[in-house]
């Protein structure tokens, strides 16, 4: 569908209703908030399907509780979608919202610390019981006793006005009060001129089955639109021009991370000509891939909802055996479980690929919230000398391209690699230009046909550990393939033949040769952005930070300052170039949502003396943190 | 013992599977490796049965698969002369799962011990027979922890004296018949390692079925546990020990009455429904169970696998307790995929990634 700026409110206008003023912003940030229960994701989702084919460029970050639906009007049980828009290029969801929707007061008193002065708050004052103000902690109601004196307010009677606009819809009053959300909706889009072609057709298709649902959904839509259109309260709407200019020409959708992820692997199982395998176990925030590859089994995919983390791992190591691009998705307390079996396919040098979407740890931790601590566990969470490639995506978008480098390095080296996404990553989303197809890496293997060794009595056999010289990977030698009978398994196993060994030399030529292979997985170089060229510090970060530490340097060389910045890509084996680049600066910060993970293999590997910026409040970093921070290290 | 009844041998579970070129021999199913286990083993006797039975199965060896976990037992892919895994301890159901699951084309066998199975690896046993996947799971209970050198097990006797257990295991055992039943498994049988031509017939009627076959080996640990399983082998003891099962065939055991058959025979019990063992001789033949393999109910199996005294393994049946058709897993993901082509055509890359919802720009 192709967009174009329309609404319901172009009627009235062309009936001769007054225009409002219209101003023209650059960007801004809305930040819906409300119950768990109050749709509150659907909402931004939404509003940010209408900003995407709008043209806007744009960043999301939805926040909600690990609780289905948290206790009603508690502060715990906040749910809230951040949107960042604007008519340039832009790389975060926003420091500090412009806009708060606020649909009660749990939802007022959580979110109002994070607003600037000034900040526009739509707030519903339908909620502002005394008892549900009671229940957050206001002894006096905040939006009478002139606390909120700093912002400007719109006390909007949403519950009130979504029950009058239905109220011939037939619906029960508490079904129709569900649709305030989508007032809202309206609201915020009238205000910045959003089209709403896309979200009526979306509910139509989504209630397809209740019509009377649709109708009314569609109604409190239209009556939030023309609600922000006549009355006296909303005596301006804004402008965000599409971001033409930002993009390099090409057809554009939004897209997830997760969604990316899952699109990367259909995508990777294609170019390889594998068919694509998953064992999975539910968990948050990696269950949207399972979800997602289920729904494309005409794409030869295979999913298996397994009965716990380490069958679904197990399975995908029996379909690499029998010759799948096999993957399984999980995050950090999935993979604790999954580590042996990881172990074992270390051992068995077979293509997997582990997708660990990162969440606040330790042990449950903070389900739905982003974290980058599993780096170690990735790197090191195994017993034995267990090395396995690490690949990080950058962006929502980007999690598309890491999927399809991380099955490269699996399918050429034959090991598991780890694809470290995130919260984020997982949930965040962007506008993403579309590959072309034809575009997309060659990833074909060769399996195993034949003998590969002669023996010294000049007998031809097969030998599944006899390696690739330059590659160090072993021979794919699938079931079903005659003459190449072989057995594998966790013991030790001789150089070659793969039989059990127990013999010393062997062991340590084996541990060190899986090493070797692994040291020398072929990466690309990192590349410094160093406009002057003249940095004396370099800030390096990996996976999700890639998006505030950016725009974070933007504004520091918008003010004069030099900045040198690298993003990692490949943690393990790091870009051959990393060691001289990092020797090169003065200073080296490296910003992290962990307690120094990063920075501790750089300070091991490189002696370096890289300084470590870190959080873990299971939010991204804020632009303007990062600035400061890096500001200091500048000066100081 | 007698025989597991069987007809002229027919393999519907391995109708995908490509069949051998030339007729194969014992042979053919030997590895190159040297056999490990300790002299006197009971996996011995089990490994040649299984050696033996493969070329009556007559596939091409390429398209076997035996995976194996951790234990004693879950060496025995080293010595097959076909594809395996020896791999983590419990985890063979899950690993065997990926391998039927995405590549119908092969008979995949899982190898475990009683520790693999049913301890450490429990959960992936239970849910393999639930799903009913295309695996055949040899289970060798020997009732004792052997490669750990002599701890109990989850199948060792309560109050068993062992490494662990200086003063008596407190541990009650489980029935690996009896929780394979409650686990929804569509085939179970049990056999013990020393009667060849039994093991073979179990083996025979497991390969012939589709879905998940669990097989019971009772198989002797002369090192730590030896002698587990003599009431049952000792030809004697045996008479009062073992329930012979045939399906269609009257279940009765003991020394011989008048008519050839057994003087002992199972009868249900008509004021609870359980089952007991009578003296014929004394009580009739009237009300003496007819064993049905294919009862769609797991009831009288499961009542059947309850007979066993666990300590004396007097009144254990042995044979194919339960053989019943169930939907296949594997043969359901692969008719998903097909009906997902069918329904939406073969997936399109291009128009997956573009979605519904886009726009252009221009340069």
């Amino acid at each position: 569908m192709t967009s174009q700026v329309s609404s319901p409110a172009d009627q009235q206008r062309s009936s001769g209703s007054p225009a409002k003023e219209v101003r023209r912003l650059e960007r801004v940030i809305i930040r819906f908030a409300g119950d768990s229960g109050d749709g509150m994701q659907l909402t931004g989702d939404r509003f940010t399907s209408e900003t995407a084919s709008f043209g806007n460029d744009l960043s999301t970050l939805p926040n909600f509780p690990a609780e289905i639906r948290a206790p009603a009007g508690t502060l715990p049980g906040v749910s809230s979608f951040q949107l960042h828009f604007a008519d340039h290029d832009i790389l975060t969801p926003g420091d500090a919202p412009d806009v708060l929707v606020a649909m009660n007061p749990a939802a007022l008193k959580a979110n109002l610390p994070d607003l600037p002065r000034g900040a526009e708050i739509i707030v519903n004052t339908d909620e502002f019981s005394k008892r549900a103000m009671a229940k957050v902690g206001y002894a006096a109601n905040p939006l009478e006793d002139g606390s909120l004196e700093a912002y400007r307010v719109h006390p909007v009677p949403l519950t009130t006005l979504t029950l009058e606009a239905l109220k011939d819809s037939g619906l029960a009053r508490r079904d129709a009060e569900r649709a305030k959300n989508m007032f809202a909706l309206g609201l915020l889009s009238w205000m910045y001129h959003r089209p709403t072609e896309g979200t009526e057709a979306f509910l139509r298709k989504k209630f397809a089955k209740k019509p009377e649902v649709a109708d009314a959904n569609v109604a409190a839509f239209r009556a939030g639109w023309n609600f922000g259109e006549t009355t006296e309260d909303f005596a301006v709407s804004y402008e965000v021009a599409p971001a033409s200019s930002a993009f390099p020409p090409g057809t554009y959708r939004n897209i997830s991370g997760n969604l990316a992820l899952s699109y990367g692997l259909i995508a990777a199982s294609r170019q390889a000509d594998l068919p694509l395998y998953l064992g999975s176990y539910p968990i948050t925030p990696a269950s949207d891939i399972l979800h997602e590859l289920s729904r494309h089994k005409n794409f030869g995919v295979r999913t298996f909802q397994a009965e716990d983390e380490i069958a679904g791992i197990g399975a995908a190591l029996g379909a690499a055996f029998g010759g799948s691009l096999a993957v399984t998705t999980t995050s950090g307390p999935g993979v604790a479980l999954k580590s042996e079996t990881i172990g074992l396919a270390v051992s068995l040098e077979l293509p997997l690929l582990i997708v660990d979407i990162q969440r606040g740890g330790p042990s449950t931790g903070l389900p739905t919230k982003t974290e980058q601590a599993d780096l170690l566990q990735a790197m090191y969470g195994r017993n034995g000398e267990a090395p396995v490639p690490v690949v990080a995506p950058a962006t929502p978008g980007d999690c598309f391209d890491a999927a399809l480098d991380a099955a490269r390095i699996a399918l050429t080296y034959r090991t598991p690699v780890f694809l470290l996404s995130d919260g984020y990553l997982a949930n965040g989303s962007e506008p993403w230009r579309i590959p072309e197809t034809e575009g997309l890496p060659d990833l074909r293997v060769r399996f195993a046909t034949g003998p590969n060794h002669t023996t010294e009595d000049g007998t031809e056999v097969f030998w599944p550990y006899k390696r690739d010289p330059h590659t160090l990977a072993r021979p794919w030698a699938v079931p079903g393939t005659p003459g190449l009978e072989h057995r594998i398994g966790g013991i030790e196993k001789q150089d070659g033949t793969g039989n059990i060994s127990y013999d010393p030399a062997n062991h340590d030529f084996m541990v060190r040769t899986r090493q070797a292979k692994v040291d020398g997985i072929e990466v690309p170089d990192v590349t410094v952005d160093d406009p002057t060229g003249d940095a004396r510090l370099l800030v390096l970060g990996w996976g999700s930070t890639y998006g505030p530490i950016t725009a974070a340097v933007r504004r520091l060389r918008a003010a004069g300052e030099k900045v040198a910045q690298t993003h990692l890509r490949h943690l393990n084996p790091f870009p051959g170039n990393l060691g001289e680049v990092l020797k090169r600066y003065d200073k080296v910060v490296v910003p992290e949502m962990n307690l120094g993970q990063l920075a501790t293999l750089l300070r091991a590997k490189y002696l370096v003396d890289a300084q470590s910026y870190t959080q873990v409040r299971g939010l991204p970093f804020k632009a303007e943190q990062l600035a400061t921070v890096l500001k200091e290290a500048i000066d100081g | 013992m007698a025989e597991t009844a069987t007809e002229a041998p027919t393999y519907p579970a391995l109708s995908l599977v490509p069949k051998a070129e030339s007729k194969q021999t014992m042979k053919d199913f030997k590895s190159d490796q040297e056999v490990r286990w300790c002299p006197g083993c009971g996996d011995y006797a089990v490994l040649a049965a299984v050696q033996g039975f493969m070329p009556e199965l007559g596939l091409a060896k390429e398209n076997i698969v035996f995976v194996s976990g951790i234990g004693c037992s879950s060496r025995f892919p080293y010595y097959m002369n076909t594809y395996g895994m020896h791999s983590i301890h419990g985890r063979a159901p899950a690993i065997a799962t990926g391998l039927a699951t995405s590549r119908p084309d092969l008979s995949v066998w899982v190898v475990t011990g009683d520790g693999d199975a049913l301890s450490i690896g429990g959960n992936h046993l239970i849910h393999a027979l639930r799903r009913n996947v295309n695996l055949k799971i040899l289970l060798f209970n020997n009732r004792i922890y052997g490669l750990t050198k002599g701890q109990y097990s989850p199948t060792s006797e309560l109050g068993k004296i062992t490494k662990s257990t200086p003063m008596g295991s407190l541990d009650a055992p489980f029935n690996p018949v009896s929780l394979a039943i409650g686990a929804e498994a569509s085939f179970v049988a049990r056999t013990v390692d020393s009667d060849r031509k039994h093991l073979t017939s179990v083996l025979r009627a497991a390969a012939a079925h589709p879905g998940t076959a669990l097989v019971e080996i009772y198989q002797n640990c002369n090192i730590f546990n030896d002698g587990a399983f003599d009431a049952l082998k000792d030809k004697e003891r045996a008479l009062e020990a073992v329930i012979p099962l045939e399906h269609g065939k009257p279940i009765r055991f003991g020394v011989p009455a008048e008519d050839g058959l057994g003087s002992k025979g199972v009868v249900r019990d008509p004021a609870t429904g359980d089952l007991r063992v009578v003296d014929v001789t004394a009580e009739g033949t009237d009300g003496v169970l007819v064993h049905d393999a294919h009862a769609a109910s797991p009831t009288t199996a499961f009542a059947l696998s309850r007979l066993a005294d666990p300590d004396t393994l007097h009144h254990t049946p042995i044979g194919v307790l339960r053989d019943v058709d169930r939907p296949v897993y594997d043969t359901l993901m692969s008719e998903q995929l097909e009906q997902a082509v069918e329904q939406r055509g073969k997936g399109d890359l291009g128009a997956l990634l573009a979605g519904n919802d886009t726009w252009t720009v221009v340069g």
